[in-house]
């Protein structure tokens, strides 16, 4: 064993803090290294999103998209969006979080300079950005290999998507609480993603439901979301349309950084 | 409490005061002066479901000083260490970390004091090495990895990882993290349960020389033979409160010494000298327990009488108090004194 440094050189190296860019790359890149070595995680970062993408593309064919003035490919992309979101920061994270929470890294993670937000952020960070690839790979892919029309305004994709992350971040953070087990997250994960398939357009766009049900269905998580992508890429939602799928979106934001605020574990059940 | 800690406690609300004040430009010189490191007055904890922890303990620790938190399984020890860590808020008292709150003005503390909890949690898929790079991310002026490792001889375990280590090299790799900033202070919630004989006195000598280099240092244990050996000062927990503490030898002090003998058949125990009467004797009147506060007397006493009277002492064992007896002796007395 080595001896300690003394105390005049402690002092020293003391005026270097951390700071928040750095604090999170770090969690961010010890994340990633977790990312890449747990093959389920890497299976629905990666290749779910693809498949899910492709079915629903078939999925499609046989609906009629009338009502919603969307082409077949136009409600595959943009409801893809919503499908990676869904999968890859979502799914991955309510996994991630829960995994950190039982191996007790959470606790001893808040023992140090990190404060709350940075643990969950820092966490999110890998998954975040594989997301955000992703969503940049099915634009570039319908603009350039697909012949979908370029995005009508770039700022409002970007937007859409930016939230649609740090919602789907959070409501893994809720979803989390409910979590024991990493195996019960495949359980915990369920409802979002079905509600969210069926109930946010994903796969049929909103525009084809009865008018009630469609207002209903209107006001779930990701719906703001998937009406702020589509708007952004391919237009036809109004200014009114738009600014309510906003508000939707931005509600359930803050309502589940509330809720995680007030009731996120930080370390098992005893 | 000794008067001598009320003296300290004394002096705190001046030099308390003094470093909060100071203490809103960011890096704060808290708990510079020549005050207490830590300090809890009343310090309560309060589960939700009612349960009392920690039922109002009054503690100090000064600069450059290993301070041992002893107690049973239950005795409310990790329930106050995380409450002085800034793991949790107090439910009632006051306490102190280098001049501030370490739950509100985490900010102001965290950077000097480095924390190894009781179960350490790391990504089990990392290695050793990026465990100690990820903390070393997240920790102001942050020793080399390998130093770090170094320090706790894991440096040959760099390249494994976290889930293929012993439990007591896990434990030594918890150490590396909390020593990684070089902190002013240290938390060691049971830092050597787990740890083979050898492991437990390296971190014993580690423990040593940081205090050495100035480092104040907060550990519990329910080894006595470690408080004994490291800690300055200590305190002895018993159902959320502080039953005893001050040195050891303070603590071991006041407390009787133990003579033990089995008699052999035929010989009664009415038979003992006069003074040695208070003896207790076990169910079957042959193993006896003498406890005095003049071992040499008695003990003599008792030799010249087995000399004269012919008898034989089987298992004879006489020895001082040590914190053994002290904290056994305590808890017992704490026991039948009821609740």
């Amino acid at each position: 064993m080595a001896t300690p440094m003394n105390r005049a050189a402690e002092r020293k190296s003391r005026t270097a803090r951390t700071t928040v860019t750095g604090r999170l790359g770090a969690l961010g890149r010890a994340e990633l290294t977790l990312l890449v070595r747990n093959r389920y995680a890497l299976f629905t970062a990666l290749l779910m999103p693809a498949l899910m993408v492709a079915f629903m593309r078939t999925a499609l064919d046989g609906v009629g998209l009338g009502g919603s003035g969307l082409s077949v490919l136009e409600a595959t992309l943009t409801g893809g969006i919503g499908m990676v979101l869904l999968l890859v920061v979502h799914l991955n994270l309510v996994s991630a979080y829960v995994a950190r929470r039982e191996e007790l890294v959470l606790k001893r993670l808040r023992t140090g300079e990190v404060t709350d937000p940075e643990i969950l952020v820092g966490t999110a960070l890998p998954a975040v950005v594989a997301a955000l690839v992703q969503c940049v790979l099915l634009v570039v892919a319908g603009v350039g290999f697909l012949d979908v029309t370029a995005p009508r305004s770039p700022l409002l994709l970007l937007g859409g998507t930016l939230l649609g992350t740090v919602l789907m971040a959070a409501l893994a953070g809720v979803t989390a609480i409910v979590t024991r087990t990493v195996e019960s997250a495949q359980l915990t994960t369920l409802p979002m993603f079905m509600i969210s398939a069926v109930g946010s357009g994903l796969f049929v766009p909103l525009d084809v439901f009865p008018g009630g049900l469609a207002s209903v269905c209107e006001l779930l998580p990701l719906s703001g979301v998937v009406t702020l992508v589509r708007a952004g890429w391919v237009g036809g939602p109004d200014g009114r349309e738009v600014l309510t799928a906003a508000l939707t979106a931005a509600v359930w934001t803050l309502l589940s950084v509330y809720v995680l605020r007030r009731w996120f574990r930080w370390e098992p059940r005893r | 409490m000794t008067s001598d800690d009320r003296a300290v406690r004394a002096t705190v609300p001046v030099a308390g005061g003094g470093t909060r004040a100071g203490a809103g430009g960011g890096t704060g010189a808290g708990g510079d002066g020549a005050g207490p490191v830590i300090e809890a007055a009343g310090l309560r904890r309060t589960y939700s479901g009612g349960f009392e922890a920690v039922s109002g303990i009054d503690l100090t620790v000064a600069r450059g000083e290993i301070f041992a938190l002893l107690g049973t399984n239950g005795a409310g020890k990790t329930s106050t260490v995380e409450v002085l860590e800034g793991l949790a808020r107090p439910s009632g008292g006051r306490v102190r970390v280098l001049g501030h709150d370490p739950y509100r003005e985490r900010v102001a503390v965290r950077p000097r004091v480095g924390v190894m909890l009781q179960e350490g949690g790391f990504p089990s898929e990392l290695k050793v090495r990026e465990t100690v790079r990820m903390w070393a991310g997240c920790t102001s002026g942050a020793r080399p990895a390998g130093e770090a490792l170094e320090l706790v001889g894991l440096a040959a375990r760099s390249e494994v990882r976290v889930k293929q280590l012993s439990g007591g090299e896990r434990r030594r790799l918890d150490l590396a993290l909390a020593l990684l900033g070089r902190p002013e202070v240290l938390f060691l919630d049971e830092p050597s349960t787990g740890l083979d004989a050898e492991g437990r006195r390296d971190t014993w000598r580690l423990v040593r020389e940081l205090r050495a280099a100035g480092t104040t240092v907060l550990l519990t244990t329910h080894y006595l033979e470690e408080a004994e050996s490291l800690a300055d000062r200590l305190a002895i927990m018993h159902r959320g409160r502080i039953v005893a503490s001050g040195t050891p030898a303070e603590v071991t002090a006041a407390r009787p010494a133990r003579i033990r003998f089995a008699l052999p058949d035929g010989v009664d125990a009415a038979r003992l000298p006069l003074t040695l009467r208070a003896a207790r004797a076990d169910d079957t009147g042959r193993r006896i327990e003498v406890r005095t506060h003049r071992l040499q007397d008695d003990l003599a006493e008792l030799l010249l009488w087995a000399r004269r009277e012919n008898v034989r002492l089987d298992g004879l064992d006489a020895r001082s108090a040590s914190l053994e007896e002290a904290f056994l002796d305590i808890a017992r007395t704490t026991e039948t004194a009821g609740v």
